[in-house]
């Protein structure tokens, strides 16, 4: 047993499937820690007594709490994991998907002199753990006699449901689409996130008494007032960022140029991966230009090229210090052979006479003072443009927030930008007994926040209905 | 699962189906669409609501074989399910009296333009419609139109039913003999409604159209039904489906329609090849 303070294994790293293989498959390219690894790496924990890692987590999982389960001393996986679930209701989700670098493992202490623990393998670990030995168990609660609807199946609102269902509130999810589980189904890819993973921790919300009923679109089959009029003593709205941006630049409607939304849900939620035995299709050319340099942009390029393109380049108006995608999602995407034209942005599309597009004019672009965002702002370089031939051109720009939940609530507020305004600290909105949080409050942001969202709205409408 | 408790072959490939939907039923106004699942590799299907039974919870679907999804979904029998069926989406049609309406429907899209002719009836307007298809036996829905319309008018492309010509031809008639209206309705095939919309442009008609864009989710999440009217970018789903036809982009909407056209074609070949055509047709008979 290693001596507290002594670190003795280095940082252990992700096993991977092959760049090569992996850039023509939609199989999981993150292998998972084996046991000994699992061990080996939990051992580099010093469980220190002020955890700063955990400052860094949106939900306030108990990191060394769990670690010290994952450490050959314990070695009990099952509380390994069911520490982290007293917090986190998605682990498997969450191992995979958190950007940990900026979070719990940036204020990891070891991170100071060598590499930090590697916290988020270690979460995941120990959920494809106990989705491959145990059962969740959930204890009977004594229900409360509340009933709460929450308005879309993605990390919000499932975290929302799991946290009231443990309370003893009666939830039901409103989900939009066919399938529940938000931007975890039709927007990150099989690739990074297996489908059955996400309906297995949605299972396990079922489990806690949570009823899920898909096709339904509030805004249009029911409004807010009518739920809390009729059925529900409160409501969450955790819709998302589903509204595309498009660049406005001419050629933007020639066949071939997708929103990175519609690219990816043709892809995830619909399968047009196996197209034609499932019957979405999704068509791409040899070249594919990604329009972005987010996480989602990355994911649309490496489903390109699993698609079959010979080419695909990422085209980025700032430098790559400034790509908002996690550095791990870069690396990956660079390995599997996805081209990066940074310090470029395209200024038209090209189509052909039978409307496809044909080619993309970019321009080139440098580097100027910082701008409201803190970073370098990009300047378009005059007289730089030139021509790209491409096939398919795929705007990975950001979204913005859904309206049809706000277009029919005449007494929710939102802001300029259409996102509900919603309380930091509790989610409450401008409209007693409605909550909301994640990306249709925030904006586009990442999975955890949403989360970390979740939990809050989650405690603030347990006070909301213990006082009605 | 949603239930079809009653099919009828209108015309040759034009089917109806009463599907059991009582929430979306409660809800429907006309103008609206629902986008529906056959099963678990099945398209997001998006279908007008031609009718609506609010009381039995019904919902009445018609729709032509076009392509391999639709085809497949001809060979659905009363009993049969849809896996998933969401709705009622689109914006409603704006009904209002008016004065004298014109509503006009081509082909299969005769089908949405029947529940906004009846409501706009119901709102005390006068109601000229007409009615085309290819051939006398394509014809759908006539005595129900007839039915809530003053006067109706048929026309066909080859003469067998009705007078022969187009639905602009009949409109060009009526605009010509002074019966000006104060708003057209066209659904149809995008050539048809371009050619309603041109026709009414000069007269300056206030001219709806409904658009049947190529659809993915149908909540305005993907952009796939994007089509510019009046210059700026709409889509179909949520900020139609209907639109000022003197507005839209009539060669970009054609254009998009043809987005798939290649792979259409591959699912049909599977499809043929599968011998899912003869088992479609035999049940037809």
């Amino acid at each position: 047993m290693p001596k507290k303070g002594k670190i003795t294994a280095d940082r252990q790293t992700m096993p991977l499937q092959d760049a090569k293989i992996r850039s023509r498959n939609f199989n999981e390219v993150s292998l998972g820690y084996t046991e000994e690894q699992a061990l080996l790496e939990a051992s580099r924990c010093l469980t220190c007594k002020k955890p700063l890692c955990m400052d860094g987590c949106p939900v306030d999982v108990d990191i060394p709490g769990f670690i010290k389960f994952v450490q050959a001393e314990n070695r009990d996986f099952q509380k390994a994991i069911d520490k982290v679930k007293e917090k986190n209701n998605l682990p498997a989700i969450c191992g995979r998907v958190c950007p940990q670098e900026s979070q719990c493992e940036k204020y990891c202490v070891l991170g100071k002199k060598s590499q930090p623990v590697a916290i988020g393998r270690l979460e995941r670990f120990v959920a494809d753990w106990e989705m491959a030995h145990g059962d969740s168990q959930s204890n009977p609660v004594k229900p409360s006699g509340r009933k709460v609807a929450v308005v879309g199946s993605g990390p919000s609102g499932l975290t929302v449901a799991a946290d009231l269902a443990v309370l003893g509130h009666e939830v039901t999810i409103m989900e939009a689409l066919h399938i529940p589980g938000g931007v975890l189904v039709y927007g990150i890819p099989e690739f990074r996130l297996p489908k059955s993973i996400v309906q297995r921790e949605i299972d396990n919300i079922k489990k806690l008494g949570v009823t899920v009923r898909t096709n339904m679109v509030v805004g249009k089959i029911n409004t807010i007032d009518e739920l809390l009029g009729k059925d529900y003593d409160a409501v969450f709205i955790g819709t998302g960022a589903g509204l595309p941006y498009f660049m406005d630049i001419p050629g933007e409607n020639f066949n071939g140029v997708y929103s990175a939304n519609e690219f990816l849900t043709r892809n995830n939620l619909m399968k047009g991966y196996l197209f034609p035995d499932y019957l979405t299709p999704i068509k791409i050319g040899d070249k594919v230009a990604v329009i972005g340099a987010g996480n989602v942009a990355m994911d649309g390029a490496r489903t390109a090229l699993r698609l079959g393109a010979k080419e695909c380049y990422i085209i980025y108006r700032r430098s790559e210090n400034e790509m908002p995608a996690r550095a791990e999602e870069i690396e990956h995407a660079i390995e599997e052979g996805v081209q990066l034209h940074l310090l470029t942005s395209p200024v038209e599309i090209i189509g052909d006479e039978n409307g496809r597009v044909k080619a993309l004019i970019c321009q080139k672009y440098e580097l100027g003072e910082p701008d409201a965002s803190g970073r370098r702002s990009p300047i378009a370089i005059p007289g730089s443009e030139y021509e790209m031939e491409m096939d398919t051109v795929v705007m990975a720009l950001g979204q913005g927030p859904n309206p049809m939940v706000s277009q029919t609530t005449p007494d929710l507020q939102t802001n300029k930008w259409g996102n509900i305004i919603a309380d930091e600290a509790t989610g409450q909105t401008s409209k007693p007994g409605v909550f909301a949080g994640g990306d249709i409050v925030t904006g586009a942001a990442t999975v955890i926040k949403a989360m970390g969202a979740g939990k809050k709205a989650a405690k603030a409408i347990h006070e909301y209905l213990s006082c009605l | 699962m949603f239930e079809i408790t009653k099919k009828e072959i209108l015309a040759p490939g034009i089917k109806l189906f009463n599907v059991s939907a009582p929430e979306i039923a409660a809800k429907a106004q006309p103008g609206q669409f629902i986008i529906l699942r056959m099963d678990e590799k099945g398209e997001r299907i998006p279908l007008t609501i031609a009718d609506v039974d609010r009381q039995q919870g019904l919902l009445t679907l018609i729709f032509q074989e076009v392509g391999r999804s639709t085809m497949e979904m001809g060979e659905l029998n009363q009993g049969d399910h849809f896996l998933d069926m969401v709705g009622p989406l689109g914006k409603p049609s704006e009904i209002a009296k008016l004065g004298r309406v014109i509503c006009i429907g081509g082909g299969v899209g005769v089908a949405p333009v029947y529940p906004i002719t009846r409501a706009m009836k119901q709102a005390g307007n006068e109601v000229i419609s007409i009615i085309g298809a290819r051939s006398g036996d394509m014809l759908i829905l006539e005595k129900e139109m007839e039915k809530v319309s003053d006067s109706l008018y048929v026309v066909t492309d080859d003469g067998s039913a009705g007078m022969k010509g187009f639905v602009t031809t009949k409109l060009q008639e009526i605009l010509a003999a002074g019966r000006r209206p104060d708003l057209v309705v066209a659904i149809g095939p995008l050539v048809m409604m371009q050619a309603v919309s041109e026709l009414t442009k000069p007269y300056r008609i206030k001219t709806v159209v409904s658009l049947n864009s190529i659809m993915v989710d149908g909540t305005g999440m993907c952009g796939a039904c994007r089509v510019p009217v009046g210059g700026k970018t709409k889509f179909a789903c949520v900020d139609g489906p209907e639109f000022d036809g003197h507005q839209v982009d009539w060669a970009i909407a054609a254009m998009r329609a043809r987005m798939f056209i290649d792979e259409e074609k591959t699912a049909m070949e599977r499809y043929h090849h599968a011998g899912g055509e003869c088992q479609c047709q035999k049940k037809a008979r």
